[in-house]
């Protein structure tokens, strides 16, 4: 394929590994990636409302949340590597899963905390219970900011999971090794551009399925007043 | 009990502390690429950022840029670098590192400089026009400083990234700390990969607390409240 000097060559087809492989890889991917925001989520919303409802334990959780976020994710997984065992899918899933959680939480706070008094008020003059009203109104109001935050750990996780490929598991890291370690740009090139397609894909799925769940999204104001940093 | 003596010493060892491959060594290598690379991405993002927040243009990509910049893996950046005849491995890996983390840097300085800049008052920037300020100097001299506390959130998000991510840099052989991770994965020697996790581990522990006194320094002391957090909710529709 012609291009300037730089780029000659630098994609070819013929390089690719076959599509067996390749579609290996991007299950793996998804599977990965689907497992730790699943998990992070699952251990995130309660956290998170925990955090909201009770204020002495909200600096604990974003200390303990920010530190594993602020450590790297391949330092991470070699640090439980000696526990986890090398290619094992725990050792991967451990460290995204803590990586994930600063983002959920956050965002599950920042979500209850903009419900407005009025309509708490409003709920507790309509005879819910805390439960009832935390579930039924609260959570509900906050759709919005649980999917932003889903989003970030959806799109952050993705692109992390390329690194897996460097502790032994698949994944289109391993197009991205096994391309360096071959001189293959094209490998590369491929497990570069369909990590960037699949985390895009997921992020059309979230914004599709924040649509249908939360209909009144649309009407509202375009910029709300996210907690910013 | 067997590993953790054994990882003793692995950092008892003399050859881990002296020469080339010594931590000190590498240690300064990672920090160096680091800065290199934060400096540079300061200049392009936060000086991008300054004229789009000046202007009003560009909200779009400012806004969401930095979001957008997580989906792209750092390993293909470097290892695509890496491979480029026109880069290979120009100063043992440093360049293909630097232009890969420089990418990774931009975006979240870019959007939070963009967002500091738009959010002056109105009112300010005015006032400093009526004063008789070009608009250049309206820039500089108003949105600049008070734009200052966010583009210092974006520097500090930068940083912990491309530090953590700049254990990857040794994967195209440049001689950082993650040099004892590659290595280690590869010879499946996990005491010796495990030890340089914390290094590493603890260079990005230091320098988040470097950067969050930074930012609190660039915040006028009125304005300090807790440090703002490294992620921002929203619901995905602006914000930062």
């Amino acid at each position: 394929m012609p291009g300037g000097p730089l780029i000659a060559g630098l994609f070819e087809w013929s390089a690719l590994p076959a599509w067996s492989t390749v579609r290996a890889d991007l299950v793996q991917h998804i599977e990965l990636s689907v497992i730790a925001v699943a998990i992070g989520s699952a251990i995130a919303l309660p956290l998170g409302v925990a955090t909201w409802r009770y204020r002495f334990v909200r600096l604990p959780v974003f200390a303990f949340s920010s530190a594993l976020y602020v450590l790297p994710s391949l330092a991470l997984f070699v640090i439980i590597l000696p526990v986890t065992g090398i290619g094992s899918v725990l050792t991967a899933e451990v460290a995204l899963v803590g990586y994930t959680l600063l983002i959920l939480v956050m965002n599950v706070v920042a979500g209850l905390e903009a419900v407005p008094p009025d309509v708490r008020e409003a709920t507790a003059a309509m005879g819910y219970s805390p439960t009832a009203a935390l579930v039924r109104v609260d959570l509900a109001l906050a759709l919005p900011y649980l999917v932003g935050g889903l989003r970030i750990a959806t799109t952050t996780v993705v692109g992390l999971v390329t690194v897996t490929a460097l502790i032994g598991l698949g994944g289109l890291g391993r197009l991205i090794t096994t391309g360096f370690n071959a001189d293959n740009s094209s490998s590369v090139l491929a497990g570069l551009v369909l990590s960037v397609a699949l985390a895009a894909a997921f992020d059309l799925l979230l914004v599709g399925a924040e649509k249908l769940l939360v209909p009144w999204s649309r009407a509202r104001r375009r910029s709300p007043a996210g907690a910013r940093a | 009990m067997h590993f953790f003596s054994q990882v003793a010493s692995w950092f008892g060892q003399r050859t881990h502390w002296h020469g080339s491959n010594g931590i000190p060594t590498l240690f300064v290598h990672q920090v160096l690429l680091s800065f290199a690379v934060i400096g540079a991405a300061l200049v392009v993002g936060g000086g991008v950022g300054l004229l789009l927040g000046h202007y009003r243009r560009g909200a779009l990509v400012a806004v969401n840029s930095a979001n957008a910049a997580r989906a792209i893996p750092t390993l293909a950046l470097l290892t695509l670098f890496a491979i480029l005849p026109a880069i290979s491995l120009t100063w043992n890996g440093f360049l293909a590192s630097f232009l890969a983390l420089v990418i990774l840097a931009i975006p979240p300085i870019l959007t939070n400089t963009y967002v500091g800049v738009r959010e002056v008052d109105a009112d300010v920037r005015r006032a400093a026009a009526g004063m008789g300020m070009s608009g250049g100097q309206v820039m500089l001299g108003v949105e600049l400083p008070l734009a200052l506390p966010v583009i210092a959130t974006g520097v500090r998000v930068a940083a912990i990234e491309v530090v953590a991510t700049s254990t990857l840099a040794a994967y195209v052989s440049y001689g950082d700390l993650g040099t004892y991770v590659i290595a280690g994965l590869d010879t499946n020697d996990t005491v010796e990969a495990f030890c340089g996790g914390l290094l590493v581990a603890l260079t990005a522990a230091a320098v988040a607390v470097v950067f969050g006194r930074l930012q609190r320094l660039a915040t006028p002391a009125p304005l300090r409240r807790a440090a703002p957090a490294l992620v921002t909710a929203g619901t995905g529709k602006g914000g930062v």
